[in-house]
């Protein structure tokens, strides 16, 4: 079966290039169900091959597919290759299986839509590109899926291009990421010259015997890349203002599998990460910053799709102290659980916006839970799993980071629950703004204070008086499958003996850099996770006593509600300092190269109109003007004896 | 005896070259006729070709001849050009002089 490891992503590609050729013709709703077919059946030979791997001794769970010879150039050979090992057959389960559940709700969503096949092209495109990613043997081929991911989440952020806010948000996107790609690349560039070789599997080898400078180095470039991917601190501004593209694309790029390929490049080179020690802690440092950060933004947003962006962020943030930890097992965990509960969040969001008639706007809300009972049954079940309410899948995978976090530093995990307890208040006042409470949906608009995605919104809205309605099955299954996912998918990794299945399947490729806790922590697991647990039920308590019994007034101030401002003082700080900066090195240029460059040209036209007089237009005395310097030349030569 | 004496040697006819090359070379300098312009630039390639011959002819030396030839030939279809715009421009400018025709004075 590992010989059909190239039919994962050939399968998406040849539902592009169907649809590019043919998807017009062939319509609504024909295109998305050969689009999902191909992810579908991705997902089955990805399933195959797991298989095949697992029928494996652990320690031959390893194939190369070399496709063809991509840059044969003397010493710098790249192969277009792909690597089958757990780390990456797991992330490729998840991407095509997550894939296919959003295809196939995208029918349903998309229903309508004037360019409902372009859409499934991108979408396709995307699932093609992100397994390029994943399955990559060496940098190069990762990159390659790592561009054609960003080209698909610019393309889908813009897909309604025709609302200036959401060509914006793509180009913001598109250009945060050419920031942390530029790391990306040096990080190439930089590990050929010290190993000669981009493969992962002699990078990871060579780890070993680098200096520390430059395995910290590689690491570092790396991280910047996976920074502006993943959506960390300071490169995560692109990723709320995403939220303008459909929302099945919000769930699967960002939320889902794109926004976690930072996660799994730093897992793919955890060798790398173990020479130093200070890189580990960095990424850490900037991991739960970054959680704690979003979680209290996402306090204050009034947007359904805002608040999970922001939880996204944060999400993905326990994921790089996972990360920094030396928790790999954990963070692919959570990256998994996290795909399972955030996409069901995100579709049931969508369906929500869906059954509202496009309204985006929590504030115009509530009590939903009558009229979309399923969506609210499956929001509900991703609310407790990211909440971290045990057994949910959020729980388990959430409780492993913070143990790991906990062993490596005390303030690492303190922050961690206190992003836990954020993480459970917002998405409980989310639920309730959402589900519970009176009907707020024929409120007038002014009722409220405007929130920038108004008027985007106010062209889709329906009259007032139209009633909220249930989503058609195809919407429905999806969600009912990711819910039961969210129950079920802490089985994966259990803080229980004999049931570590995902540490066992990862261990081939995580042993070198996986941390070993230390006896101390190991004890106190139990009493971690009971921490865990407590401060779940705070959270979510303190929420429902704020929003929906309204004993406590709200919290929400505004410097939270504008994002604590980044975006509005980036732009101050680029037009005032910045232009005037630009303005002061314009100047300059125009002084001192344009100068240079004028005053030459200024010398030759002040020589040229001296010189116009020796040109008389007179025969004579240019006939003179000869004489006179053939016999100066003659006067020359003899005086020298020349002649 | 004394026509012996006088017996012409290759400078003679190098004195003449030179003389005869002066001769075209101060015409060309202090005349405006066009024309007799001209005939002055001919008179100097005569005059070099007179030197080219008796230098050959010194030398024994062939090659000076041939060089003659070529400065003949050359001379010849200079003479059709040259003639050809005097021609023209005494036709669009009856009596016109070298000095007149200056429209490239910069």
């Amino acid at each position: 079966m590992l010989d059909y490891l190239w039919l994962i992503p050939a399968l998406p590609l040849a539902g592009f290039l169907v649809l590019v050729v043919a998807g017009r013709r062939l319509g609504e709703p024909l295109a998305g169900w050969i689009a999902t077919v191909m992810a579908a059946s991705s997902f089955v030979v990805t399933a195959a091959v797991f298989l095949a791997l697992l029928g494996e001794p652990e320690e031959e769970r390893r194939a190369v597919d070399v496709l063809f010879s991509w840059i044969p150039a003397g010493s710098f050979q790249v192969d277009a290759a792909l690597l089958a090992d757990p780390l990456s057959v797991a992330m490729a389960l998840f991407v095509t299986g997550i894939g296919s559940l959003i295809h196939l709700y995208s029918i349903g969503y998309m229903h309508g839509d004037r360019d409902y096949t372009k859409f499934f092209v991108y979408l396709n495109l995307f699932v093609f590109s992100m397994l390029m990613l994943v399955l990559g043997e060496n940098m190069l081929v990762t990159f390659l899926g790592w561009e054609g991911v960003g080209v698909c989440s610019y393309l889908l952020i813009s897909f309604w291009h025709t609302r200036e806010s959401a060509a914006t948000a793509g180009k913001k996107a598109f250009v945060t990421n050419r920031i942390g790609d530029v790391g990306f690349m040096l990080a190439i560039f930089l590990t050929f010259s010290t190993v000669g070789s981009i493969s992962y599997l002699e990078l990871n080898e060579a780890a070993a015997e680098l200096s520390s400078t430059t395995a910290a180095a590689i690491a570092l470039l790396l991280f910047v890349g996976a920074c502006g991917k993943s959506a960390q601190l300071p490169l995560y501004v692109w990723l709320p203002d995403a939220m303008e593209g459909p929302t099945p694309v919000s769930a699967l790029i960002h939320a889902a599998t794109m926004v976690t390929a930072g996660v799994y490049l730093m897992t793919r080179v955890n060798p790398l990460l173990h020479e130093v020690e200070w890189v580990g802690t960095t990424i850490a440092v900037v991991g739960v910053g970054t959680a704690l950060f979003a979680a209290t933004i996402a306090v204050a947003q009034n947007d359904i799709k805002k608040v999970l962006a922001y939880s996204t962020i944060s999400q993905l943030g326990y994921m790089f102290l996972a990360v920094g930890s030396g928790a790999y097992v954990a963070a692919v965990f959570h990256m998994i659980t996290h795909a399972f509960f955030k996409a069901l969040l995100f579709l049931g969001s969508g369906s929500v916006i869906h059954g509202m008639h496009d309204e985006q706007d929590m504030r115009y809300m509530g009590a939903l839970r009558k009229f979309m009972p399923i969506t609210f049954g499956t929001f509900v079940i991703g609310w407790l799993a990211i909440a971290g309410v045990p057994p949910f899948a959020g729980f388990w995978s959430k409780d492993e980071i913070l143990l790991f976090a906990y062993d490596k530093s005390v303030v690492l995990w303190a922050i961690g629950i206190v992003t836990a307890l954020l993480t459970a208040y917002y998405m409980t006042r989310q639920v309730v703004m959402v589900f519970y409470g009176e009907a707020r949906w024929d409120d007038p608009r002014d009722a409220h204070a405007s929130s920038p995605g108004d008027e985007a919104v106010a062209d889709h809205a329906g009259g007032p008086g139209r009633r909220p309605h249930e989503s058609p099955w195809l919407m429905l299954t999806p969600l009912v499958v990711l819910a039961l996912l969210s129950i079920v998918g802490g089985v994966m990794q259990l803080p229980f003996e004999n049931l570590h299945f995902l540490e066992e399947w990862l261990h081939p490729v995580v042993e070198e850099g996986e941390r070993v806790l230390a006896s101390g922590t190991k004890d106190i697991k139990w009493i971690l996770a009971g921490v865990a647990a407590a401060v779940a039920f705070l959270g979510i308590g303190l929420a429902w006593l704020v929003y929906e019994r309204k004993k406590v007034r709200a919290i929400e101030p505004k410097v939270l509600a504008h994002a604590w401002y980044v975006d509005e003082g980036v732009a101050a700080f680029v037009d005032g300092p910045g232009r005037a900066a630009f303005q002061a090195i314009a100047d300059g240029d125009q002084g001192l190269v344009d100068g240079a460059v004028n005053g030459t040209a200024g010398a030759v036209a002040r020589a040229g109109a001296g010189l116009r007089r020796f040109q008389s237009g007179a025969v004579r005395n240019y006939g003179l003007g000869i004489a006179i310097g053939a016999v100066a030349l003659l006067a020359w030569f003899v005086s020298r004896g020349l002649l | 005896m004394m026509l012996a004496a006088l017996e012409p040697t290759p400078s003679w006819y190098l004195v003449l070259a030179a003389l005869l090359f002066t001769i075209g070379a101060v015409g060309v300098l202090v005349r405006r006729n066009p024309l007799v312009m001209f005939m002055c630039i001919e008179l100097m390639l005569n005059a070099v070709n007179l030197s080219f011959v008796s230098l050959a002819s010194a030398l024994d030396d062939v090659s000076g001849q041939t060089v003659v030839f070529f400065v003949l030939v050359v001379a010849a279809a200079e003479v059709v050009v040259g003639l050809g715009i005097v021609v023209a421009i005494q036709r669009r400018r009856p009596g016109a002089t070298a000095d007149d025709l200056a429209a490239l004075k910069g």
